[in-house]
């Protein structure tokens, strides 16, 4: 076995087994799947993902998710430097309710940033297919949601896996319980793509992660590997996930798969308890260490982007 | 005599327990009734008469739906404890899931 194949099955491992670690992507660890940032860029910036704040949940382990959150806001704007953008990737509010979405909008107006991009989680839009999550936080999107845009020559996209989820799981009969992107937004996905440069950084993001982590959960989406197949010319892929309230990551050719943390609750790990959901009996003084957001920037030379996750603790 | 009422006195405690333990496997006195706990709809298949009026029951701390495959009922937002009921008239299979959590299924046979 290869060095570098070494080296990933251990990051592989370390990521499974849900590791508090600090994750920085740079050569030295990553190794050929280093992130290179367009040539012409040679401004530094950074930008940041939070996710799964789910505002309105008030059980254990937490019963003050939107205090949670506006440490996360005030983490971020403690930040050396201030993020070109935040991304938040889905699950704002835990039962779409309008009160849920104006109170998580009212905490983040807060942060010191010049532009917010969501994507919804499921929890935002299953009780009106995603109305309401809509007209308060995906204008200037395409579709049902999903959009694209450019920034220091890197190609970013938001894309919308909740909606239309059918029922069943990865494995048994029925449907995979997984998330669905669709055939329209497939198709906006592969003309979105087309003009662009293969040296062209790429940054995707959704809500439920676009590789199957575990299908007894629903943790995959269909047609992910669709999408990705538009994605495979390209020479640096960065998928960033919600969902699974830990991180996760899996490194496949150019493609980094990464998942955040949330705001407000942890996840088991796959498989580690008969059902997915709030881990109930966290130590008020252990949740902040599983709870957090997630950092991405290039590094000061220019050519690479590191993903660091830091905890609110 | 002291001896004795000790003796009865843990009996009584152990037949409590066992009464208890019981009560708490039983989903419920309504055979019609399904509960929703750990994430899974229990039972997973219910057969009922045509006419007969079903409930869910959500005892997780996490919200769930019970939704029709073909969106024929839906229950909403169940929160923990919220309940909501579907009378089925026509003979078939009903197919159903928690439209948060696709991978929860089950099935109502109405005869």
């Amino acid at each position: 076995m290869s060095d570098k194949l070494e080296r990933r099955s251990f990051l592989k491992c370390m990521a499974w087994a849900g590791t508090g670690i600090v994750w920085a992507m740079n050569g030295g660890v990553l190794g050929s799947s280093e992130l290179v940032l367009g040539a012409k860029s040679k401004s530094r910036f950074n930008f940041v993902q939070i996710s799964d704040s789910h505002i309105g949940f008030n059980k254990d382990p937490n019963h003050d998710v939107t205090k949670t959150l506006q440490e996360a806001v005030d983490k971020i704007n403690a930040l050396a430097d201030e993020p070109a953008f935040v991304i938040h990737t889905g699950d704002i509010t835990h039962l779409s309710r309008a009160e849920e979405f104006d109170t998580a909008a009212q905490v983040l107006k807060g942060v010191k940033t010049s532009k917010m991009f969501y994507v919804p989680g499921e929890h935002d839009v299953f009780t009106d297919e995603g109305q309401l999550y809509r007209e308060r936080f995906a204008r200037g999107t395409q579709g049902q949601g999903w959009q694209s845009f450019d920034y220091e020559g890197v190609h970013f996209i938001g894309l919308v896996n909740v909606l239309n989820l059918k029922q069943g799981s990865g494995t048994g009969l029925g449907g995979s319980g997984f998330g669905q992107l669709g055939q329209d937004q497939l198709a906006w996905l592969k003309n979105d793509v087309k003009g662009l440069s293969s040296s062209t950084p790429v940054v995707v993001f959704a809500h439920i992660p676009l590789w199957t982590i575990y299908p007894e959960w629903g943790w995959g989406t269909d047609e992910s590997e669709q999408a990705l197949s538009y994605l495979k010319r390209f020479g640096s892929v960065t998928v960033l996930n919600g969902h699974v309230h830990q991180i996760l990551q899996k490194v496949e050719g150019n493609v980094v798969f990464h998942t955040a943390r949330s705001t407000a609750f942890p996840q088991p790990a796959p498989g580690t308890a008969p059902a997915p959901g709030p881990i109930k009996d966290v130590p008020a003084d252990k949740l902040r260490s599983m709870l957090g957001l997630t950092d991405v920037s290039s590094v000061s030379n220019g050519n690479r982007l590191a993903v660091i996750d830091s905890t609110l603790a | 005599m002291l001896k004795r009422s000790k003796l009865n006195l843990a009996l009584i405690l152990m037949l409590a327990i066992a009464a208890v333990a019981v009560t708490a496997r039983t989903p419920g006195t309504n055979p019609n009734e399904i509960v929703i706990a750990n994430f899974s709809f229990e039972p997973a298949t219910l057969t009922v008469k045509a006419g007969t009026t079903v409930t869910w029951v959500n005892r997780d701390d996490e919200p769930h739906t019970a939704t029709a495959n073909d969106k024929r009922f839906n229950s909403k937002t169940l929160d923990t404890g919220d309940r909501f009921s579907q009378k089925f008239d026509a003979p078939g299979v009903y197919n159903y899931y928690c439209a948060l959590h696709p991978h929860m299924t089950g099935k109502i046979i109405v005869k």
